[in-house]
């Protein structure tokens, strides 16, 4: 699977004494929205049926999420 | 006032028979982050923000009807055909006991929707430092949601979801950087 | 049901239907974005722009399927249209 350029991950500490098989890490997202102070005007756009499927019109503020089972997390 | 438009936002497509998202789902419709504490959030405060502002307060608050809608829409759609055992089944039988299949303003544990949940504080910034931060817990709780269900259909709305908190976000933001700027005005009375 | 109601199957209601909320959804987000950029006038004819072809497009859909608005933003065929269903959770 592709990695998600907006996922990152820190490590879990792992004890001796954890009942559970260790994961090693933990993922977050940090969506585009984080970087952006102030969207600047003239951004190029989706066609309407696009923007409808991703819901926002412009593509530089499209966040792509994956669902953890599906990369069996 | 307000003008019903007879259509979803967004196409909902529930394709696989399972009640027991429903209840996970409707943590969106009556929870602390959800499409309701989101309208209701937004519109109340309006009345208390800065004229430059009010007008994004007042759409992003319309908006949330339309995404309350849309998780009514899943969870009616998700249980309008269940049984008595397969509700029960779904972790659903409090519910059941309480509402039949009714809708209800609760969270994922059946707790009620309260005002408590939202928050009006009349300083513009601290309002809206918590309507940004209403849009990333919310963002948050539709990963958890996109993380639980297998339906590729219902991720698809979900997702279309997630992706308008992402928006609405942007936009809170923005607004307090129109605050911020509004240098001029400061001292006219 | 009147006669203005989607069959089962009819996908000419579901395709109609997806175009005008694809418009609807241009015009949320240029409204959202013209709340915090009132100053941008390429966005204020593009926003205008879309609002026409919506309204041509709306006024297509309910002359098919019904009225999309309550309180007399939509006429009425025989007998009173607005309160027959679907419903858009239903449908």
């Amino acid at each position: 699977m592709k990695q998600n350029p907006e996922e990152r991950a820190y490590p879990l500490f792992h004890s001796p004494f954890d009942p559970c098989p260790p994961k090693h890490y933990k993922t977050y997202v940090v969506p585009v929205n984080q970087y952006v102070v102030f969207q600047p005007a003239g951004l190029p756009q989706f066609s309407p049926a696009e923007a409808l499927k991703h819901g926002t019109l412009w593509p530089s503020l499209y966040s792509p999420y994956t669902s953890r089972k599906f990369k069996g997390e | 006032m307000w003008v019903y438009e007879k259509k979803l936002q967004y196409p909902v497509r529930v394709s696989k028979c399972d009640p027991r998202m429903a209840k996970f789902l409707i943590e969106q419709y009556g929870g602390a982050d959800g499409e309701l504490a989101a309208a209701l959030r937004y519109l109340n405060q309006r009345y208390t923000i800065p004229d430059k502002v009010i007008g994004l307060l007042n759409d992003i608050g319309t908006e949330e009807f339309a995404h309350l809608e849309m998780i009514a829409a899943m969870v009616f759609k998700l249980t309008k055909d269940a049984s008595v055992e397969e509700l029960e089944a779904a972790g659903l039988g409090a519910h059941y006991a309480n509402h039949d299949n009714a809708l209800f303003y609760e969270n994922a544990s059946g707790v009620p929707w309260t005002a408590a949940y939202i928050q009006a504080k009349g300083d513009p910034i601290a309002d809206l430092y918590e309507d940004i931060a209403a849009e990333e817990k919310a963002r948050a709780t539709y990963q958890w949601l996109i993380d639980m269900t297998d339906d590729v259909d219902l991720q698809d709305s979900l997702k279309f979801l997630r992706e308008r908190e992402i928006i609405h976000s942007i936009r809170f933001r923005e607004a307090v950087e129109i605050i911020k700027e509004d240098r001029e005005h400061k001292k006219i009375f | 049901m009147t006669d203005a109601a989607p069959k089962v199957g009819d996908r000419q209601y579901y395709e109609l239907l997806e175009q005008l909320q694809a418009l609807d959804f241009v015009l949320v987000e240029l409204n959202l974005y013209l709340d915090t950029h009132p100053d941008d006038l390429k966005s204020i004819e593009q926003f205008n722009k879309v609002t026409q072809e919506r309204t041509i497009l709306a006024k297509q859909f309910q002359e098919m399927y019904g009225p999309l608005q309550n309180f007399g933003r939509a006429y009425s065929k025989y007998p009173f249209e607005w309160s027959q269903g679907p419903w858009p959770w239903q449908v």
